[in-house]
């Protein structure tokens, strides 16, 4: 299994007050409560543990893109992944990942990639994503028109990955004369793609067909909804003729391990709380705008409104496997259970989130590479 | 009044039409929430004219065509409806999106066109005036919002869900985000071609608009100076809905 350190970079000083009166922390809380300065620490302090993770033994380092929002500082995960490529020398780089249809022409996410591949010597891992329904609100991006951007973007950035240049791109969205990319990915024939979802059988069936095969990446959802996600990966897999790998199927979970159960619970309980239900929190319209998702799947989620929308105490996300919390190990056995169950080959930790401080992130990020993390390795 | 309720096809798209009175024709092209029953005002304005109440490609039961993508589809789809139809000096009266696929049309071709009534119309920006921000708004919210009147809001508020309706209003939102979402409720390319409109133009909008601001009745008077402007007191964002009769004296004017 490969196991990767993933980081939100949230605003961890937020006025969590203001944050819920606000009713959410994104698109219209006003960034005046954003202060640069606390800001300047965070970033540095957040980048110090993303390179920490490289002494401490993970596989890969994750960033991440969101915009207008304190739930994460990385407009651009373009700029932390460079900062990582240099400051670190073993660890992959994992983009997971550029949202493709914000962006307004993806030749230019084709070349920063590449950039972040010939830089790092062949450590990037790209993911693309669509981003989330609020941002589609905030840049004012069609949302019914998401899909299509999401793949002709996709499919002009492979190809100038790929193919010699200079040749034409016909698109309806793109179109583009000459596509001849300088630099090439130092990766052949590209760095690897991965595909970060909330779960969407869309999004399953486009990722595994065989020309694809991304690795597909459930995010932050309970746990029986992550196995339900990567078993209809696997069939989806099947009914194209081929056995998936573990290696193309990911779950991204935030974790804390402490001396003991009630320790763990006891330091985490303010900080994930604050995540769960403060930094995560946004209304449906917000969410879901029209096109985001095809019309049924946005029923369910009405259907699922008052569970989805409604707070959730540490308990209640341990029981439902949305956060894995406790001595190493509980962990290690919870995390052993999971992949007995799942099968995945990519374990993605969140060990930061919400306001969840510096030196309870390292104590953390250390107890998790000591006690859980060679033990996990072998699978 | 009996209104016929049916469907006719045009450019491949089974459309929701119905249909009711007698007279010149009288094109009704409805707003983001569709037109899903035959309201009074619609009675009212069958007494002198031929009605007819269309629902758009994408809203209600009329199908849902691929080419739909942006406001001049839908635009070039009732230039085709009006041919399919052999409608001729077709008074359109169009209320929010509806008054922009006028718009649309009239720049267009007023060849089968005898006037525009524009309700509370999108389709232009002005300068420091905000349209509400129908698609964050929660659904309660955006119908207290075309309201001044709050009982008319609780009456549809009021109004039990079935998931039919459920299942349209998603629909209706669906295209209404299609055709409107960026640029939000305008064609920034538009009021370079208004002077092209030849024919009469009302345009009727309640002060009380929280919606589209009555502040936009500024910019149209700017762009298109022959215009006849009625602003309707004590009245939100539907005055055919609000001020049936002070709506349809307008119109039959």
């Amino acid at each position: 299994m490969q196991i990767i350190l993933f980081h939100l970079m949230p605003y961890a000083d937020l006025d969590l007050e203001a944050g819920r009166k606000n009713g959410t922390v994104w698109v219209r809380l006003p960034n005046r409560h954003f202060d640069p300065e606390k800001g300047h620490r965070l970033y540095n302090r957040y980048l110090d543990e993303l390179e920490h993770a490289e002494r401490l033994g993970f596989d890969a380092v994750s960033v991440n893109e969101h915009h207008q929002t304190a739930y994460g500082l990385m407009p651009s995960p373009i700029v932390t992944a460079s900062a990582l490529a240099r400051r670190t020398q073993r660890v992959r780089i994992a983009i997971l990942g550029s949202a493709l249809p914000l962006r307004e022409h993806p030749l230019m996410v084709a070349e920063e990639h590449a950039m972040i591949d010939v830089i790092s010597g062949g450590r990037l891992i790209s993911g693309f994503v669509r981003g989330i329904g609020a941002e589609y609100h905030t840049f004012g991006v069609n949302p019914t028109f998401s899909h299509e951007r999401f793949h002709e973007a996709h499919d002009l950035i492979v190809r100038a990955w790929t193919e010699p240049g200079p040749f034409p791109f016909q698109g309806k969205h793109y179109n583009v004369q000459y596509v001849n990319l300088w630099p090439r990915p130092y990766q052949k024939p590209h760095p690897p793609i991965w595909i970060p979802s909330q779960g969407s059988k869309e999004t399953i069936d486009w990722a595994s067909h065989p020309d694809r095969r991304y690795t597909y990446l459930q995010t932050f959802s309970p746990a029986r909804v992550v196995q339900r996600y990567l078993k209809l990966y696997r069939d989806t897999c099947s009914g194209y003729g081929y056995e998936a790998q573990d290696s193309q199927l990911g779950w991204a979970v935030p974790v804390y391990v402490a001396n003991t159960d009630e320790e763990a619970r006891r330091e985490a309980k303010p900080h994930f709380e604050a995540f769960r239900n403060v930094f995560v929190k946004m209304p449906l319209e917000m969410l879901l705008p029209p096109g985001y998702t095809s019309r049924e799947s946005l029923k369910n989620v009405m259907k699922a409104k008052a569970q989805m929308f409604g707070d959730v105490t540490i308990d209640q996300a341990v029981e439902l496997g949305l956060f894995v919390c406790g001595s190493g190990k509980t962990v290690l056995k919870a995390f052993e259970g999971y992949w007995n169950d799942m099968r995945f080959g990519n374990l993605l930790v969140l060990c930061q989130f919400g306001t969840l401080p510096a030196e309870l992130t390292r104590k953390n990020m250390e107890f998790f590479a000591r006690e859980v993390m060679p033990r996990l390795k072998p699978l | 009044m009996k209104f016929t309720d049916g469907f006719i096809e045009v450019d491949g798209c089974r459309t929701h039409l119905r249909r009711g009175g007698s007279g010149q024709p009288l094109l009704y092209l409805h707003g983001a929430s569709g037109a899903p029953a035959i309201m009074p005002f619609m009675e009212q304005l069958a007494a002198r004219f031929d009605v007819l109440v269309p629902e758009h490609p994408g809203y209600g039961l009329s199908d849902e065509p691929e080419w739909l993508e942006n406001i001049h589809d839908a635009a070039y789809f009732y230039l085709d409806f009006l041919k399919r139809l052999n409608l001729q000096k077709a008074v359109l009266v169009g209320s929010s999106m509806g008054g922009w696929m006028a718009l649309e049309m009239a720049v267009r071709d007023t060849s089968r066109i005898k006037s525009l009534v524009l309700v509370g119309p999108a389709g232009i920006s002005a300068p420091g005036v905000q349209p509400a921000d129908i698609f964050l708004m929660p659904p309660e919210e955006v119908i207290r919002s075309l309201f001044d009147d709050p009982r008319l809001a609780e009456q549809r508020l009021a109004e039990p869900a079935t998931p039919e309706s459920l299942d349209i209003a998603l629909k209706n939102r669906h295209t209404t985000a299609r055709l409107a979402w960026e640029p939000r409720l305008h064609d920034p390319f538009l009021p370079k071609w208004l002077h092209r409109i030849d024919v009469p133009v009302k345009i009727i909008w309640g002060a009380e608009d929280r919606i589209l601001p009555v502040a936009f009745t500024k910019e149209f008077s700017r762009l298109m100076p022959k215009a006849e402007i009625h602003i309707i007191a004590g009245c939100g964002h539907l005055p055919q809905l609000e001020k049936p009769d002070a709506f349809c004296e307008i119109v039959c004017r």
